[in-house]
């Protein structure tokens, strides 16, 4: 044996009953992997990395959707009748084997004529011959390996994302140009009166013309833009000073070149832009893995299987589906709407919408909310509401996710660049007066002078560059934000609302609580036997709860009853454990779910479960209080009230039995009283409240798979930091506000220059680059120190 | 000094064809995906030494058979 572990998926093997040669699996679906594999020579794919695999799901008649012609098409990218280009999301892929495998995939068909991986977004494109594999049987094959892609209702809605370089076009034209004025212009900076500049002076000044049209023209573009909207909501945002100085350079400066006057001042022109645009560029960290705008849509499937009045099972789009129609869910699929459960098995996972992992049973008759997924078998249920109106889903029509703007706040630069301009406009004005009556020839001159020095280049870069390395910096301690305005939004938040479920308790290992249980140490070991043949989630956990060691013996009668419980005979013991329904119990279920058993018809008590809370989250409400109000908000029912009265500080509020509308209302209501709110939260249901509140941030336990829609993410795991987040913003926000003073200086300096006339082209390509960069260089560091105090 | 204008010329133009090549470039979205090509390239040789591979694989066939 090589070792423990599994050969394929690298967890511990807890059977010897799956090997193939030396080699072990966990579980059969490995080991099926493994043969899928070395029979399309794939086993390269074991040489790369030590046990690369994903246990495959199960996944019998999943896909079945995907023989409609109707919804092929639209997942496609392209087809021209033969060839098929189709793009697939992988969340699995995380390693150098995945990236082998899936651009192999040509071994396992020869229809497939090219795949290629884009690691960094985990996407995998394939080219295939629709007449030799189809695309239900190339994602089957892909799944069977267990890469199962993420086909979702987005993808047919069809809204494909077009990723924007025009930025990246700007600003590499604007550097070109740039490096290549500066290079030009050397000569004029200092000999103007040699012979033989003065001769082929023309030339150097007409190639700097040219050179700067595209970037004045089509680089700077996007400031003329936001400069006239600004103006158009009567807002002087920091683009206006910026354009009245770019406009100022240009015209000068062709004036000067035209009529022989002078150099013109073309290299500042494009040094400024070229340093705008790299702030901008710096600022906009974008985390491709990551998606901020998630809803619903990203998660539900396509379509599910209908079930036609004469019995026939047919595959329909969830879009379609309409008030009374029959619809067979599967084991691992997720309920699209709002039903009746009619028959069949229902255990369902909630844990996308609540962020509760605990599976819920449903038994015919009652109601199924969308949003859940099957974990066992399959049933049958009858739709009540349309996909758009289901419980979950009629959120999204609430009008916070009509509007397409995001929230607007008043960014600190944008009220500095209001005084900003107005004191610059009347300095220019003034020292033009002055000048007029003193000196006609230099009133013109001085105006446009004090319109170039005071263009604000290093104003506009201190935040880029701060609030850039801080979303860094944040991004590197696994808390991704959607841009950088939600640090400043985060500075003047003075509310914050957690979530319960999921977000201040684990999803993942839930405590059991053995008070109301006394059995002694046969009875504990037979229980442990007899829970090991149980998959089901309460039985695995009780199982691990149990530290006595497993009996030999076999287990007689074995039964497990799907929703209720497992019973077995193990020697002289009779054992029943499940539900207090599956014992007979007349006994109301409290607000926890309880494990009873029973042995030899006997009842000897109940282990019952308790959400655990997250490490540290103590610590973390006594942080914030008193300087936030604190709320928890939770869709659940009253059953921990008291625990968290007594772990939390005084004054927090609690609410609830909130359903995901009241969670975006009564954020609403906060606002409405003059709160600035920032919402924690993790699943669907908090999706309204997140979008609601000024800042939201979605809690997760592995970024990678899920979040509802929101402004930043957070890992889970540092929660208990979101106080020295919030301190970090707030210092980093004091260091924006001194660097404003350092570039107000700077000004000084270059308007003593500009209104004594003094304003040469030599001194504005010093002092312009100069105070841009000791600015970037003076908040990139101070940022990085205040992060790393913290 | 008339040599000025051609050197000046022949430099701005091969700068400017490089800049082209570029901008080429960045249209084919050469700079999208930076990290999968890295990892890509070290695979041509396991597949040459895949053949040898090919050989083992009949008695990989049979002992799976077997099981």
């Amino acid at each position: 044996m090589e070792n423990e572990n599994c050969f394929h998926c690298g967890l511990e093997t807890k059977d010897t009953q799956y090997v193939i040669e030396d080699k072990l699996f966990c579980c059969n679906g490995c080991k099926t992997v493994f043969e899928i594999l070395n029979q399309h020579e794939l086993n390269c794919y074991y040489d790369f990395e030590r046990s690369p695999g994903v246990i495959p799901k199960e996944l019998k008649n999943k896909y079945n959707y995907l023989d409609s012609s109707e919804i092929v098409e639209k997942i496609l990218d392209f087809y021209d009748g033969q060839t098929c280009v189709v793009e697939f999301y992988i969340p699995s892929i995380h390693c150098s084997s995945c990236i082998w495998v899936l651009e192999n995939l040509d071994r396992f068909n020869a229809g497939v004529k090219n795949s290629l991986v884009n690691f960094p977004q985990k996407t995998l494109r394939v080219t295939y011959k629709e007449s030799e594999i189809s695309l239900k049987q190339l994602v089957e094959f892909i799944a069977s390996i267990g890469y199962e892609p993420q086909i979702s209702l987005e993808d047919s809605v069809g809204v494909k994302k077009t990723v924007s370089n025009a930025l990246i076009y700007k600003i590499s034209i604007a550097a070109f140009v740039f490096g290549n004025i500066m290079l030009l212009s050397f000569p004029e900076y200092f000999e103007i009166q040699e012979f033989w500049l003065e001769r082929y002076k023309n030339v150097f000044r007409y190639l700097n013309f040219v050179m700067i049209l595209p970037v004045v023209f089509y680089s700077a573009t996007d400031y003329y833009i936001s400069a006239y909207k600004g103006l158009k909501n009567r807002m002087l945002n920091i683009d206006v000073p910026i354009t009245l100085g770019v406009i100022a350079l240009y015209l000068r400066s062709v004036y000067e070149i035209v009529f022989d006057v002078g150099a013109g001042y073309f290299d500042s022109l494009a040094g400024l832009i070229f340093f705008l645009l790299l702030g901008k560029i710096f600022q906009q960290k974008t985390y491709n893995y990551l998606s901020f705008e998630r809803d619903f849509k990203s998660y539900f499937p396509i379509a599910v299987t209908a079930i036609t009045k004469d019995g026939k099972e047919i595959s329909k789009q969830i879009q379609h589906l309409k008030l009374g129609d029959r619809i067979l869910i599967r084991n691992e699929e997720l309920v699209p709407v709002d039903g009746i459960m009619i028959n069949g098995e229902a255990t369902l996972d909630y844990s996308f919408v609540t962020g509760e992992s605990y599976p819920i049973k449903k038994e015919s008759g009652e109601k199924i909310f969308a949003g859940g997924k099957q974990l066992s078998g399959l049933f049958e249920m009858e739709v009540i509401h349309e996909v758009s109106q289901s419980y979950l889903t009629q959120l999204w029509s609430s009008d916070i996710f009509q509007k397409d703007t995001h929230k607007s706040i008043k960014t600190h630069i944008d009220k500095v660049s209001k005084y900003f301009t107005i004191v610059v406009l009347t300095i220019a004005f003034s020292a033009a007066i002055y000048w007029y009556f003193t000196d006609v020839s230099k009133a013109v001159y001085v105006f446009t002078a004090v319109l170039i020095i005071t263009c604000p280049c290093a104003l506009a870069l201190t935040s880029p560059f701060a609030l850039g390395n801080i979303l860094r910096i944040f991004g590197k301690n696994r808390f991704y934000l959607k841009n950088a305005q939600v640090i400043e939004a985060l500075t003047k938040i003075n509310t914050i609302i957690f979530d319960k479920t999921g977000t201040i308790t684990t999803n993942q290992q839930k405590a059991v609580n053995t008070e109301n249980i006394e059995l002694n140490v046969d009875e504990k070991r037979v229980l442990k036997t007899l829970l090991r043949n149980s998959n089901h989630p309460l039985s695995r956990i009780v199982y691990e709860s149990v530290k006595e060691p497993i009996l030999e013996d076999k287990i007689t009668a074995y039964n497990e009853l799907t929703g209720l419980g497992i019973e077995g005979k193990i020697n002289d013991f009779n054992l029943r454990v499940g539900s207090s329904k599956f014992l007979g119990l007349n006994q109301h279920e409290p607000n926890e779910t309880r494990v009873y058993v029973e042995i030899n018809n006997q009842l000897k008590g109940y282990y019952s479960m308790k959400n655990t809370y997250r490490q540290g989250i103590e610590q973390l409400f006594l942080n914030l209080y008193p300087k936030y109000e604190l709320i928890i908000l939770s869709g659940d029912n009253e059953g921990e009230k008291e625990r968290l009265l007594q772990m939390l500080p005084p004054n927090t509020q609690l609410e609830f039995d909130k359903k995901p509308i009241d969670k975006l209302n009564f954020v609403r209501e906060l606002q409405d009283n003059g709160k600035r709110v920032l919402m924690i939260g993790d699943g669907l249901n908090d999706a309204g409240a997140l979008a609601q509140s000024n800042v939201g941030i979605a809690v997760s336990d592995d970024v990678n798979v899920f979040t509802p829609a929101s402004d930043g993410i957070i890992d889970a795991k540092i929660i208990n930091k979101i106080p020295q987040l919030l301190n970090i913003s707030h210092q980093t926000l004091t260091i924006i506000k001194t660097s404003f003073v350092f570039s107000f200086l700077y000004n000084v300096v270059g308007l003593y220059f500009a209104v004594t006339g003094q304003l040469t082209p030599l001194i504005a390509a010093i002092l312009m680059p100069l105070s841009s960069i000791t600015i970037v260089i003076y908040v990139t560091f101070l940022t990085n120190f205040i992060s790393r105090k913290q | 000094m008339e040599v000025v204008y051609i050197t000046i010329g022949v430099s701005v133009i091969i700068a400017i064809i490089f800049f082209g090549v570029f901008l080429m470039n960045l249209k084919k979205g050469q700079y999208q995906d930076t990290y999968t090509p890295s990892v890509r390239m070290l695979f041509d040789d396991e597949e040459k030494s895949n053949k040898t591979v090919k050989k083992e694989k009949s008695i990989n066939k049979e002992s799976i058979t077997k099981l």
